[in-house]
């Protein structure tokens, strides 16, 4: 190729942004929209009055933008019989959440710990199992789970929901935590061993403070796993204790009459903002943990 | 002495600390999973009833319309779910992998869905789709009145949507894996290609692909499992409706569990379904189990 | 067959960023030159390299390849072919797919390719691996393959980066002898980068020495190995490395010599560059093989390290350190005293401060 006196090749090329260049730039914009509009959306209904949103234009601003949705939904939205809001759901979700992420993360911890250095029989056995069922679905489960719970007494309690959130959430906790202290190198564990302590010793002192960056991948899924979770709350715990996302459903799909679409709107945001809150904080994190283990959404 | 002692506390240790686990896998795992089994082949209501028939549960549940529709639902959608969610995650990954600009922020838009439940995720589609005051009506309300978006009350197109809402909230998952499995290509690779004179479509299709062979299998998987589970979603967005079109065996199950009252029919269809995920599931496992075996051979 | 291109690097800068990489690089390679940028890491030789490919922009200069200006030139356009440190073979290829893979993407009668094949495994001596996938073969092996991948591209320059750094030391002296056998029968330009100094001096037609960024010195290995242009060069050439003592220029009775700690070493018969001052603080470097017995300078063995064909034997001449090389079966001892000679036309000085040579 070449080029007259002029304008011969020197240093950096022309800029590069050739058609196929835009073709990208513009597909990641309009699918970046597409993924965009339903939050914007829910935004922008959840700031409208009634009489507004009868008008039909969904995409549109608010034009007078009002709180008062959220007020009503927080407050005042009918679940069922009670009419008290959705923040009874949001305090049940709390209620339900710490302990189930404590109780969850300590167990799966342990149980990854303990087979991860130490040699047991059936080590193998115990964790081929516990992955294979983490894909069975839920309903093999239900009937007779209700059955055990209330057998021992725990059925619609706390104390209940959160027991099986640890039980379905050890397959994945304890992926996690086996494949993190497999790969920490194993003179440490030697080397604690030489120095005298014991099983539970090396835990404490040694694999946890070791294992952050694990315990923060584990604490984002499992919040954002059983802040989200809806059917094992509906089943077992109980009427009284039933988590946001039972109740959001409740207040949308079993209104009577016309429905208020910005409180719908109002409330459904609130039940997505601690896992988007999470999410949003997190950055890097979240995607660790996605590519950590396998993720129940 | 001592030593003796300190070994016996280690296996004391051991054993109570996988005790949860051990537990949870007879008791629940295995112990439930052959209860509900054993519910199955019972003549159970209301009730539980131990009379022994057989495969009788199983061959009315062959026959019910309801169930023949949610499995008929499920297929189509599992199917529409599984390719587009695998085909716009793949396009996004690879787009993101274009070293462009503003690559956090574009990454963050596309996986925030999936951190929002299925309900949220829903009811927003409910709203999105309402033909009276969504889209819809947006559309027409341009000017364009012969636009028609009401497939969530349509009983032949309703399945689409919640395709729709499904795609929307995985596809962000689907490219974070494979966008991983890109990173994890020998950037000498590319410098080869290039010195090849390969054009990106071409690297993209005869060498990268292939090469993402695990990264999709792990993001089909994942994909497929949540596809059996389909329950929230499609209670939240269209419970089931208009009249059958949008059930879902999941939905059959827990029905027939609680309102309905049916063990037994809800039992078999649980039981089906377990089958079916086995059949999905084993052979992936197996096949990663003997890759691993072979890698560690080598 | 056999373009055979003259390379020629003008006032090249590389940047990333405000991070400069290299800044006004000129380099000529001849046609059929066998050359080698040695350095240490970060020292922007494979940076060079990846330039001349074209997988690097440069920000200022030209990249000329046999008469062509191809500064903005795409890789495939430039007749070059590359060899990589980590062999970069597509996985999911046999071997007969991976060197044609390229030559089907530029659209050639399949007939030619495989002819371009066959011969290019003949040479590399990898026919019966032709229909394996990269996974069932050992690194020798794979590299070869990549060789042969770049072979067939009959290009008219060949690039090299570090191919041999992910194979042991065996493996490595095996394929070195390959490489400068192809190139004797190929007759082709190659620009090969390393950082191991002994594939620099066998291979090379002429070695530039790189280091910061700069090239310290471009010479013929001989050059390189017997006068180094300053204290880097001497010291990263040459297996064991070489002695430096430091110490005092002085003329004592109008003849030059080397002043240090109660000795002095004559200089005349040494090739002055520069002249250094009176006093000026200087290093004198000599290598082990050209330590001699019989002189005047009294050393004492410390220790012996036997390495086969001969011994590396470690004195201390004054307070200085210095090892010496001797054939294997010369009687040698710790504790035993020697009078040892450095002869001027073997020796290297250079300026203490700057490392320049003198």
């Amino acid at each position: 190729m070449i080029a007259s006196p002029a304008l011969q090749p020197n240093g950096t090329p022309p800029s590069r942004m050739t058609p196929g260049r835009i073709g990208i730039y513009a597909f990641l914009v309009v699918t970046a929209l597409f993924f965009l509009t339903p939050l914007y959306v829910m935004i922008v209904t959840s700031l409208k009055t009634m009489g507004e949103i009868r008008l039909g234009a969904i995409l549109a601003l608010p034009r007078a933008p009002t709180f008062e949705p959220w007020i009503v939904a927080w407050s005042s939205a009918c679940t069922g019989l009670r009419c008290n809001g959705i923040s009874v759901g949001f305090l049940n979700s709390v209620k339900i959440l710490v302990p189930s992420v404590v109780v969850s993360i300590a167990v799966g911890a342990l149980t990854g710990y303990a087979l991860s250095f130490w040699k047991v029989r059936g080590a193998g056995l115990l964790f081929g199992t516990l992955m294979v069922v983490a894909f069975v679905p839920y309903q093999i489960f239900i009937y007779p789970l209700v059955r055990v719970l209330a057998f021992i007494g725990l059925n619609n309690s706390i104390p209940g929901i959160v027991m099986i959130h640890t039980i379905f959430g050890l397959p994945t906790m304890t992926l996690l935590f086996r494949n993190y202290f497999a790969a920490l190198p194993p003179e440490l564990f030697k080397a604690a061993r030489v120095d005298g302590a014991g099983f539970f010793r090396i835990f404490w002192s040694v694999m946890l403070p070791m294992a952050t960056p694990m315990l923060v991948v584990a604490v984002i899924l499992q919040v954002t796993g059983i802040w989200n979770d809806f059917i094992l709350g509906l089943v077992f715990a109980g009427r009284d204790n039933l988590p946001m996302t039972v109740q959001l459903n409740n207040i949308v799909n079993s209104t009577q009459g016309e429905r208020a679409y910005n409180v719908d709107m109002a409330a459904t945001i609130l039940t997505a903002l601690v896992p988007l809150v999470v999410y949003f904080a997190s950055g890097r994190w979240f995607v660790r943990g996605i590519a950590a283990g396998a993720v129940k959404g | 002495m001592n030593f003796v002692r300190q070994r016996l506390a280690s296996r004391l240790s051991i054993g109570l600390a996988l005790l949860p686990a051990i537990l949870v896998v007879v008791v629940v795992y295995v112990g439930c999973t052959a209860w509900t089994m054993w519910i199955s082949l019972t003549a159970s209501r209301m009730l539980p009833n131990s009379t022994f028939v057989g495969l009788r549960q199983y061959a009315s549940l062959m026959g019910n319309e309801r169930w023949q529709v949610s499995v008929v639902n499920l297929a189509v959608f599992g199917a529409l779910f599984l390719a587009a969610s695998l085909a716009l995650g793949f396009l996004l990954a690879v787009m993101i992998d274009q070293r462009v600009r503003a690559e956090d922020l574009l990454r963050s838009i596309f996986l925030y869905p999936f951190s929002m439940s299925f309900i949220v995720t829903g009811l927003v589609w409910q709203w999105l789709l309402n033909p009276s005051l969504g889209i819809e009506k947006m559309v027409r309300d341009l000017g364009l009145d012969w636009f028609r978006f009401d497939w969530i009350v349509r009983q032949d197109m309703v399945i689409y949507t919640l395709v729709f809402a499904a795609v929307w909230h995985a596809a962000g998952l689907v490219m974070a894996i494979l966008l991983a499995g890109l990173r994890g290509i020998d950037p000498e690779i590319w410098k080869a290609a290039r010195i090849d004179g390969l054009p990106p479509w071409r690297v993209y299709l005869s060498i990268v692909i292939p090469m993402l062979g695990a990264s999709f299998a792990t993001a089909s998987v994942l994909l497929a499992t949540s596809v059996v589970r389909l329950y929230d979603l499609a209670v939240a967005m269209t419970n089931g409706g208009p009249g059958l079109a949008s059930e879902v065996p999941a939905k059959f199950v827990m029905d027939h569990l609680f309102e309905r009252g049916n063990l037994g029919l809800a039992t078999a269809a649980a039981t089906s379904m377990l089958i079916t995920v086995a059949a999905v599931v084993a052979p992936w496992l197996y096949w990663q189990a003997r890759q691993r075996d072979r890698r560690l051979a080598a | 067959m056999n373009k055979r291109c003259d390379v020629s690097i003008r006032g090249a800068e590389i940047a990333y960023g405000t991070i400069k990489i290299l800044e006004k690089f000129d380099l000529e390679v001849a046609q059929s030159e066998f050359i080698v940028l040695l350095g240490p890491s970060g020292c922007g030789k494979s940076t060079l390299l990846n330039a001349i490919a074209g997988l690097v922009d440069l920000r200022d200069g030209q990249i000329w390849i046999g008469g062509n200006n191809v500064t903005w030139e795409e890789p495939k356009d430039r007749g070059i072919a590359m060899v990589f440190q980590s062999y970069a073979l597509y996985p999911r290829m046999t071997v007969r797919g991976n060197m044609s893979f390229g030559l089907k993407v530029a659209g050639m009668p399949p007939a030619e390719i495989a002819k371009r094949v066959d011969n290019a495994a003949a040479m590399l001596k990898i026919t019966e691996l032709l229909e394996r996938r990269p996974a069932e073969l050992s690194g020798g092996q794979r590299q070869r393959v990549a060789i042969g991948r770049a072979l067939v591209r009959d290009a008219g320059v060949y690039l090299f980066d570090e191919p041999l750094s992910n194979l042991d030391a065996q493996l490595r002296a095996e394929l070195r002898v390959e490489i400068k056998r192809l190139h004797q029968r190929l007759a082709a330009t190659m620009i090969y980068v390393t950082h191991d100094q002994i594939e620099a001096l066998t291979l090379a037609d002429r070695i530039a020495v790189m280091k910061d960024r700069v090239i310290q010195q471009l010479g013929t290995p001989s050059d390189i190995y017997r006068r180094p242009a300053n204290r880097f060069v001497a010291s990263f050439v040459g297996s064991p490395a070489m002695n430096f003592l430091p110490g005092m220029f002085a003329v004592q009775d109008g003849e030059p010599c080397f002043a240090a700690a109660g000795i002095s070493i004559p200089l005349d018969g040494y090739a002055f560059d520069a002249r250094p001052q009176q006093g000026a603080a200087i290093e004198l470097g000599i290598r082990p093989e050209h330590v001699e017995a019989g002189g005047d300078l009294p050393a004492a063995v410390e220790m012996v390290e036997p390495m086969g064909s001969d011994q590396l034997a470690w004195l201390r001449l004054g307070s200085q350190p210095l090892s010496m090389r001797l054939p294997a079966d010369t009687p040698i001892a710790s504790g035993q005293s020697l009078q040892l000679r450095l002869p001027a036309d073997k020796l290297n000085l250079f300026d203490a401060a700057s490392g320049r040579r003198l």
